[in-house]
C-alpha cells in the first residue's frame, strides 16, 4: 500500500508541536512517547499499519478546536479516529500525522422521546446509544456488527450500514444534525432536532465524508421507538441463484422484511461450527426477519413463506423463541469472527443490483478457483450489499497480494454490473485505488472541490479515498506551503 | 438570449459550456421560482431509462413529467414513497412538475416522518456543471459509500449548483390498505402531544398532521390489511385521552390537501413554509401571528399564511430551525429572501461550494444566500 512520504518538516517540529498540545490538553491525553503511539497504528484493517507522529484524545469540543488550530498553524495532517474498526483503512495513520481520538468523548448530551431524538458526543459507541434509551423502548436503528465496539464518529464518517437496514435506512437517514469542527478550528452546527436543516444539504455531504471535511464531535440522531416483536425465518435452498430469485420476488411483493440476509455453504459452515445456531445443511440460506405484533409477524412470515415455497427450498423454520431467534442472529453476526478463526481473510463490501446476485455470484466461483483462495458470500441481499470473505494466510509470501488482486476484481465486477465499490465500509485506503473504476477523473475532481471548501490546506485525512496520483497536486501544494 | 431547450445531456453540457450569461433553469415551471430572464429548460430531457420493480429502483432524465413517473410506477403498484407535493394550486403555476424539479427542491410530503425525504429514496444522479462538465455520483444501487455523497448535496440545492441531467431512485411498493383515524382536539399544544404519542408509538404512523381551523389531528396508517387493522385498533387507545378519535378510511383526498397545503390554495397573503422541532411548535406557531396555519410532520413542519410583505422571520426571532418564503410577490421578494440566512460559517461554505461548482455563476443567481 502506497502511503505519501512522511513531510520531514512536520517531523522536525515534533518537539514544539507536543509542547503546544501540551498547553491545551491535560497531560495524559497527548500521546507522543514511540511505544505509546503504536496502540493507534492500525485500525481493522491489520495488514497495514504505521505509528503516527503522535495521538491525542480532547475531551471536549473547545478541546478539538484548539488541537485543530495548533495542527493548522503546524501544517500537521490529522487523521480523525473513533473506535478503528474500520475494516478500510480509514483510520491509518501516517508517520508524520496526528491521530485525533474522540474515544473520551462518549456522554449523551440529551434524550428527547417526544421529538424522537438523542444528542450524544460523537465518540459514544453505537450500541450504548441504543442502550441509553432502551429503557423507555426506543432504539437507534443503524446496527453495525461492530456496534459493540464501533463509535457513532467512525459510523457518521463511513455512513455506516447494518444488517436492519433495508427498513431502516443507513446513517445518514437517521442523522439529524452535528457539531463539526473545521480544520482551522471554526467549530459549527449542522442541522439539528428539525426534520431537515436548512440550506445545502451539508450534512448529507460530512456523512460519508471519511473524516475529511471535519471532525464531528456531537450528532443528533433519529431514535425509533422499538417494534413489539421480531421473528426471523430461516429459508435454505440447494442453489445461490434461486436464493437470488426468492429474495428479488420477497421485495417486489409488498412486504419490507426488516433484514434479509444471505450466506453460502462455507459461511453457513463456519457460522455453524463458531455459534451453533442450527442452521440447515444447504449450499444458500437466507435469514428473513420481519416485525410487529405476534399477529402481524404471523401474517408476514405467512406471505413470505407462500412466495418462498414457490421456489422449492429444501428447508424453511420459522424461529419458535426468542432464544432461538437469538442464536441465529449470533451465528450471522459472527460470520466474520468465524471465517476469521479458519484464516486469515479480507472482507469486501461492494454493491450490486439484486437482479444480477446470480450472475455475480457465479463470477465469484470462478474467480475463486483461479485464484485458488477460497470465498465465502455472506451478506445484505435486500439491498445487494455483498460481503465475499476471501481466506488467505497472511504468512505465505505472496498470499495477501494475490488475495487483494483477486478482491480487486470482484469489486470492479460489481462496478461494471451497475453496482459499486463499496456499500458500507467505506473506501479509505483499501479501496482507493480502484476509485477511478467507477469514476471519472471529473467526478473526482467534483468530489474533491468540496473537500477544498471545507479543508483548503488538505490536512484532514488527506491520503484516503482518492487515489494518490489523483489527489497528488493538492497534497503537494500543501507541503510546498509550508 | 432566447431560452434553451436541450433534448439530450450532452446537447446541455454544450450549451451549458458557451453560456454567457446566467440563466434560470427551468424543470417544469411549476415551483415559480424567481430569476434571470433568460430560461434553461430542462423538460426536453425525457424518458424512463431503467425499472426494475423486482429491485425497487428506477431512473430517469430529469425533464421526465412526475405523472409519467407516477403511472409507470403505479402500474407496478408501486410509488415514490417521499410523496412529492404538487404545488401548482398553492402558487397557481401550470405546467407539468418534473422529477427534476422535485429533485432540486427536495420536496418531501407527509411521508416524511416515516419513509424520509425525496433525498433519502435518492441513488444516484448526473449533472452539468457550471464549465459544461458531466458529472455523475451515486448509482442506482440502494447502498453506496463510494466516495462523497453529492447524491444528497444535489438535492434540495436549487440548481444553483448544476443542471440536473439523470436521476435514480429507490421506489416502493404501494400498500394494501390505508387508514386514518381523526383525532378532536383544540389547540397546536395537544395536537402537537398526541401527534408526538403517536409517533412515538409502535404502531407505524406515514403521516401526522394537524389542521387548527378544523381543530382535526389526522393520523395515517398504512400496510397490509391485517396489520393495519391491528395498528389503527391500538393507536385508538394512544390517542383516545387526546380527543374523539373517528376512522375515516384511505382519505386519499385529505392527505393530498395536507400535502399541497389546500388549505391556502386561492386565499390570499404569502405563503411560509417553518421547519422547527416538533414541540417547538406551539410557541413558534403563536409568535407568527399568522391569519392561517397547517401543521404536518408531527408538527415539524408549519405552514403560515401572513399578510403580504410581512417580515414573518423577525417574529420568530432567534428560531431554532428554518423559514422558507414559499409564495410571495415580487415587492415582498425583493426585500425577503427565500430561504433562511445562514450563520457566517455556513454561508461561506455554501458560497465556496457555488464558486467551485459553477464558477461563472451563471445558475440561479440570487437564489440559497
Ligand atoms: C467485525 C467487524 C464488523 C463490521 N461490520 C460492519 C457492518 O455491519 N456495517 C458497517 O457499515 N461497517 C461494519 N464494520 C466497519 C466499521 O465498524 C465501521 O466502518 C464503523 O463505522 C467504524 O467506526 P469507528 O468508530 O471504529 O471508526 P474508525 O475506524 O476509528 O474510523 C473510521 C473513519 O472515520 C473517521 N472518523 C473517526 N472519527 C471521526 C470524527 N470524530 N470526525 C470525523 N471523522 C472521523 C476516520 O478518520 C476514519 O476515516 C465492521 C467492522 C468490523 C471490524
Ligand atoms: C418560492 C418557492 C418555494 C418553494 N418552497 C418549497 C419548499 O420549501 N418545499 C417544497 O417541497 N417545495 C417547495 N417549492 C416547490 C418546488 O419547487 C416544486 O415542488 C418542484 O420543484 C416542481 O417541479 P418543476 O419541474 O415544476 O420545478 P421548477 O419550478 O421548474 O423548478 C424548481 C427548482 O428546481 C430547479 N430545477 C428544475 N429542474 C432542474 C434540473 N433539472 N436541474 C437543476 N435544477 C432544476 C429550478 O431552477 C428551481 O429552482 C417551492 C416553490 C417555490 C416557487
Amino acid at each position: 500500500m502506497e502511503m505519501p512520504i512522511p513531510n520531514p518538516a512536520v517531523l522536525a517540529r515534533k518537539a514544539r508541536v507536543v509542547d503546544r498540545l501540551l498547553s491545551v490538553l491535560p497531560k495524559d491525553a497527548v500521546i507522543h512517547e514511540e511505544a505509546e503511539t503504536r496502540a493507534y497504528e492500525c485500525d481493522a484493517l491489520t495488514a497495514y499499519k504505521c505509528p503516527p507522529m503522535l495521538a491525542v484524545l480532547p475531551s471536549t469540543t473547545q478541546e478539538v478546536s484548539d488541537v485543530l488550530r495548533i495542527c493548522h498553524e503546524e501544517g500537521v495532517p490529522v487523521v480523525p479516529r473513533g473506535s478503528g474498526t474500520s475494516l478500510a483503512g480509514g483510520a491509518l495513520p501516517t508517520a508524520d500525522c496526528a491521530i485525533l481520538g474522540v474515544a473520551r468523548m462518549n456522554d449523551v448530551l440529551d434524550t428527547d422521546y417526544e421529538n424522537r431524538i438523542i444528542r450524544v458526543q460523537s465518540g459514544r459507541t453505537n450500541l450504548s446509544v441504543t442502550g441509553a434509551v432502551e429503557e423507555e423502548d426506543f432504539f437507534y436503528a443503524p446496527d453495525p456488527s461492530s456496534q459493540l465496539a464501533c463509535a457513532i464518529a467512525g459510523n457518521i464518517a463511513m455512513n455506516s450500514g447494518g444488517a436492519h437496514c433495508l427498513k431502516y435506512g443507513v446513517t445518514t437517514n437517521n442523522l439529524l444534525g452535528v457539531t463539526m469542527v473545521m480544520m482551522d478550528g471554526t467549530v459549527v452546527e449542522i442541522g439539528g432536532a428539525h426534520l431537515d436543516a436548512g440550506g445545502l444539504d451539508l450534512l448529507g455531504v460530512i456523512c460519508g465524508s471519511e473524516g475529511q471535511l471535519g471532525v464531528v464531535t456531537e450528532a443528533t440522531l433519529r431514535i425509533l421507538r422499538k417494534p413489539e416483536g421480531a421473528r426471523p425465518v430461516l429459508i435454505a435452498f440447494d442453489d445461490n441463484e434461486v436464493a437470488g430469485h426468492c429474495v428479488s420476488d420477497i421485495i417486489k411483493s409488498g412486504i419490507l422484511p426488516v433484514a434479509i440476509e444471505f450466506m453460502d455453504t462455507l459461511c453457513i459452515k463456519a457460522c455453524e461450527n463458531f455459534a451453533h445456531a442450527g442452521y440447515p445443511d444447504c449450499n444458500a440460506l437466507l435469514i428473513v426477519e420481519v416485525e410487529g405484533s405476534e399477529a402481524e409477524i404471523d401474517s408476514q412470515l405467512a406471505k413470505i413463506i407462500e412466495i418462498a415455497k414457490r421456489h422449492n427450498p429444501v428447508e424453511l423454520r420459522e424461529s419458535q423463541s426468542a432464544e432461538e431467534s437469538a442464536k441465529i442472529w449470533l451465528g450471522r453476526k459472527s460470520a466474520f469472527g468465524a471465517m476469521g478463526q479458519m484464516n486469515d481473510y479480507m472482507c469486501l463490501d461492494g454493491t450490486i443490483p439484486v437482479s444480477a446476485l446470480p450472475l455475480v455470484l457465479r463470477r465469484i466461483n470462478e474467480l475463486s478457483e483461479q485464484y485458488g483462495l477460497p470465498v465465502g458470500n455472506v451478506f445484505h441481499a435486500g439491498d445487494g450489499n455483498m460481503h465475499p470473505l476471501i481466506l488467505f494466510d497472511a504468512n505465505m509470501p505472496g498470499d495477501l497480494e494475490l488475495c487483494e488482486e483477486f478482491g480487486a476484481e470482484i469489486l470492479k465486477l460489481c462496478v461494471d454490473v451497475g453496482g459499486c465499490l463499496t456499500g458500507e465500509h467505506g473506501v479509505g485506503v483499501e479501496k482507493r485505488d480502484l476509485m477511478l473504476h467507477q469514476y471519472t477523473a471529473e467526478d473526482l475532481e467534483a468530489q474533491m472541490a468540496i473537500k477544498d471548501v471545507f479543508d483548503p490546506v488538505w490536512l484532514l485525512n488527506p491520503a484516503k479515498v482518492f487515489p494518490l496520483s489523483v489527489s497528488q497536486d493538492r497534497r503537494v501544494a500543501q507541503v510546498a506551503a509550508q | 438570449m432566447s431560452d434553451m431547450r436541450p433534448e439530450t445531456e450532452t446537447e446541455l453540457a454544450e450549451i451549458v459550456a458557451g453560456l454567457a450569461a446566467p440563466v434560470r433553469i427551468v424543470g417544469g415551471g411549476t415551483r415559480g421560482v424567481p430569476g434571470p430572464e433568460t430560461a434553461l429548460h430542462v423538460s426536453g430531457l425525457q424518458g424512463i431509462e431503467l425499472y426494475e420493480p423486482g429491485a425497487l429502483t428506477l431512473v430517469a432524465k430529469a425533464g421526465t413529467s412526475v405523472s409519467e413517473i407516477e403511472t409507470a410506477l403505479a402500474a407496478e403498484g408501486q410509488r415514490l414513497a417521499f410523496e412529492p407535493m404538487d404545488h401548482r394550486g398553492l402558487l397557481g403555476t401550470t405546467g407539468e412538475q418534473t422529477i427534476g424539479g422535485v429533485v432540486a427542491a427536495n420536496v418531501s410530503g407527509p411521508r416524511r416522518v416515516q419513509a424520509g425525504a425525496c433525498r433519502d429514496f435518492l441513488l444516484g444522479v448526473r449533472y452539468v456543471d457550471g464549465t459544461g462538465q458531466v458529472i455523475k455520483n451515486g448509482g442506482r444501487v440502494m447502498k453506496n459509500v463510494t466516495g462523497y455523497d453529492l447524491v444528497k448535496l444535489m438535492a434540495g440545492s436549487w440548481g444553483t449548483l448544476g443542471v440536473l441531467s439523470e436521476v435514480s431512485f429507490k421506489v416502493l411498493p404501494q400498500p394494501e390498505v390505508t387508514e386514518t383515524l381523526m383525532v378532536a382536539v383544540p389547540d397546536v399544544t395537544q395536537a402537537v402531544q398526541a401527534m408526538s404519542a403517536a409517533l412515538s408509538s409502535p404502531f407505524e404512523v406515514s403521516g401526522a398532521a394537524y389542521d387548527p381551523a378544523e381543530g382535526h389531528v389526522m393520523l395515517r396508517i398504512e400496510g397490509f390489511t391485517e396489520s393495519v387493522q391491528y395498528r389503527a385498533a391500538q393507536m385508538i387507545h394512544v390517542v383516545a385521552g387526546f380527543g374523539v378519535v373517528t376512522r375515516i378510511g384511505a382519505a386519499e383526498a385529505m392527505w393530498a390537501g395536507v400535502r399541497d397545503v389546500a388549505a391556502f390554495h386561492g386565499v390570499e397573503g404569502d405563503v411560509w413554509r417553518i421547519s422547527v422541532k416538533p414541540t417547538d411548535a406551539p410557541e413558534v406557531a403563536e409568535a407568527l401571528q399568522a391569519d392561517g396555519l397547517v401543521f404536518d410532520w408531527g408538527g415539524g413542519l408549519i405552514w403560515a399564511r401572513v399578510p403580504a410583505g410581512t417580515d414573518l422571520r423577525s417574529r420568530v426571532g432567534s428560531l431554532r430551525g428554518h423559514a422558507t418564503l414559499v409564495r410571495a410577490d415580487q415587492a415582498t421578494r425583493d426585500v425577503q429572501p427565500m430561504f433562511h440566512p445562514e450563520p457566517a460559517p455556513l454561508a461561506a461554505i455554501t458560497q465556496g461550494l457555488r464558486t467551485r461548482f459553477d464558477p461563472r455563476g451563471l445558475f440561479n443567481p440570487g437564489l440559497m444566500g
